[in-house]
């Protein structure tokens, strides 16, 4: 009885989380049209109900009528299953993220490390989106991809030991709460170049622009979702958003301070890490608006020969700040937990 | 039976299916595929002992890079299974006798009575909550296992400089581009802002 108490409560929870996420994605694809519309002195869609905010309902009723054409030769199981492999990691990655105080679905200790698990995972959906599609122009963003997505991790994974170095925790409700205390309490301070490093590694672990090789339509068409129609193409796109959602939101929760209110005092609370979200979402599009596509050879400079030599730098940094307590912030970072 | 041990063996059935699969697979990318779902399904079963680290390393370290890396050369090689299976009636006698050697081998080792599961008393149950099995991990390879620790990371180190130096080769003949030296261009550098006065339209 317990069981089915614990499981049906699950359910309800996962459904209060993917629900509300699954609208931010769809209402996240009309703000990037807006705010790049507006950035570049367009209107944007406005034709769809009141100012065109039934814009993503009539995009999605559109995929949804399309017709699903499977390529000749394709390996048709993996060319099917693809997209969801696509999708379920970025969705599964929500069960440990906090949105406030208690507030998340399964408060697990090792929750950084699986967060970094299941963001490793969303690669499969791309590289066999792009092999089972038999066509070149697919199989190249495939490559591209895959090559861009393992050297960023590792730069994002560094990053993170400077997070859990400070924390002294894995457990994501206890990185926030190490963080009470008003704004200079938030790890941007003391982590700055690693915050930097952590949120363009997941501008590019998540194929969006300037880092948009995998699908890069100049070259090679739309990468690897090149052969993908109607309702496949669109769980690729759902997944992609609902991935931008979450290096937005583990970024706040990370260096942000996550529920934390600025000021002390003024009242934590969802409110404040829905905000911060938002405002990390605003830079993702506004990079997009702001800058070229980078060229291949130029990403993987960036990510193995900038990135990685400045976290791992940093990181020694930290180690000798928390030796000798230096400063305002290194001074009261607790040892361990036993 | 508890629900515990029906996931058990629901992981454990997909687990030796899955390897099963990774041999008998005729496509390699396939084949990948399948490992990857076997480790996937053995990270299940070490989630089940509360070794909850290193099941998430697992998924992390093998299935988040290493089979994506693998994937990637399978991907490019574009290997041709027939060939390969030309020799198989001729090898099989060998094949079986290696076969049954282990199984005998293995038989032996568990009805031999040292080591029965008997001689091994499961170890006392500590909740997650009250150990966290990352920490205490941690605090083991670093003050107990710390040459050994050290001395695997120099043996990796020793392998990535060897792999490096077994397939680097520069051509002579190979032109590069030097992405720091472009990126250092400035303006001054490479544009001339040209002044002249304009002309009337001679005809």
């Amino acid at each position: 009885m317990d069981a089915l108490i614990l499981t049906v409560w699950s359910l309800v929870k996962i459904v209060l989380v993917l629900v509300p996420l699954i609208l931010c994605v769809a209402y996240l694809t009309l703000a990037e049209r807006k705010v790049i519309g507006s950035m570049q002195v367009r209107v944007g869609p406005n034709r769809v109900g009141f100012k065109g905010l039934g814009q993503p309902f009539a995009d999605v009723f559109k995929l949804l009528c399309k017709e699903i054409i499977i390529p000749t030769n394709a390996s048709r199981f993996l060319f099917l299953t693809a997209p969801i492999l696509s999708l379920a990691p970025a969705l599964a990655a929500w069960a440990v993220i906090p949105f406030a105080d208690g507030w998340q679905i399964a408060d697990i200790n090792a929750g950084l490390i699986y967060v970094l698990a299941m963001t490793s995972l969303g690669v499969y959906g791309v590289i066999l989106a792009g092999w089972a599609s038999n066509s070149k122009y697919a199989f190249l963003g495939a490559m591209r991809s895959a090559a861009q997505i393992v050297a960023y991790e590792i730069a994002m994974g560094f990053a993170l030991v400077g997070v859990l170095m400070m924390a002294g925790s894995l457990n994501l409700g206890d990185i926030v709460r190490a963080q009470s205390g008003g704004f200079f309490s938030w790890y941007l301070f003391p982590l700055f170049p690693l915050a930097i490093v952590y949120f363009i590694s997941g501008v590019a672990e998540t194929n969006r622009a300037p880092f948009d090789v995998a699908e890069g339509e100049s070259e090679i068409v739309a990468g690897f979702h090149v052969d993908y129609s109607g309702f496949g193409f669109a769980l690729f796109f759902l997944a992609e958003y609902a991935n931008m959602i979450m290096i937005a939101a583990l970024t706040a929760i990370l260096f942000l301070g996550g529920w934390m209110s600025p000021i002390d005092g003024w009242g934590d609370g969802i409110h404040w890490f829905l905000i911060k979200t938002a405002a990390l979402l605003f830079v993702f599009l506004w990079l997009r608006a702001t800058f070229p596509r980078y060229r291949y050879d130029q990403i993987m400079r960036l990510g193995w020969k900038v990135f990685i030599p400045v976290t791992i730098v940093w990181i020694a940094v930290i180690g000798f700040a928390i030796y000798f307590e230096v400063g305002p912030w290194f001074g009261t970072v607790r040892s361990g937990g036993l | 039976m508890t629900f515990e041990l029906f996931i058990f063996y629901l992981f454990a059935a997909v687990m030796v299916f899955a390897a099963a699969r990774v041999i008998t697979a005729r496509n390699p990318v396939h084949a990948a595929m399948f490992l990857v779902l076997t480790f996937f399904t053995c990270s299940a079963i070490w989630l089940l002992l509360e070794a909850e680290f290193l099941a998430i390393t697992l998924v992390l370290v093998y299935v988040g890079a290493v089979m994506v890396l693998f994937l990637f050369v399978v991907m490019m090689l574009d290997v041709n299974v027939e060939p390969l299976r030309e020799g198989f009636v001729k090898y099989l006698p060998v094949g079986i006798l290696v076969g049954v050697i282990m199984f005998i081998e293995m038989v032996f080792l568990i009805t031999q009575k040292y080591f029965k599961a008997e001689q091994f008393p499961a170890p006392e149950r500590v909740s997650a909550d009250a150990l966290s099995n990352t920490e205490s991990l941690g605090r083991l390879l670093y003050s107990e296992y710390l040459f050994q620790f050290e001395i695997a990371a120099i043996i990796l180190l020793v392998a990535i400089v060897a792999a490096i130096a077994l397939t680097m080769r520069r051509r002579a003949d190979t032109k590069y581009q030097s992405p720091s030296s472009q990126v250092e261009v400035r303006k001054q550098d490479r544009l001339r802002v040209v002044q002249m006065p304009s002309e009337k339209r001679s005809s």
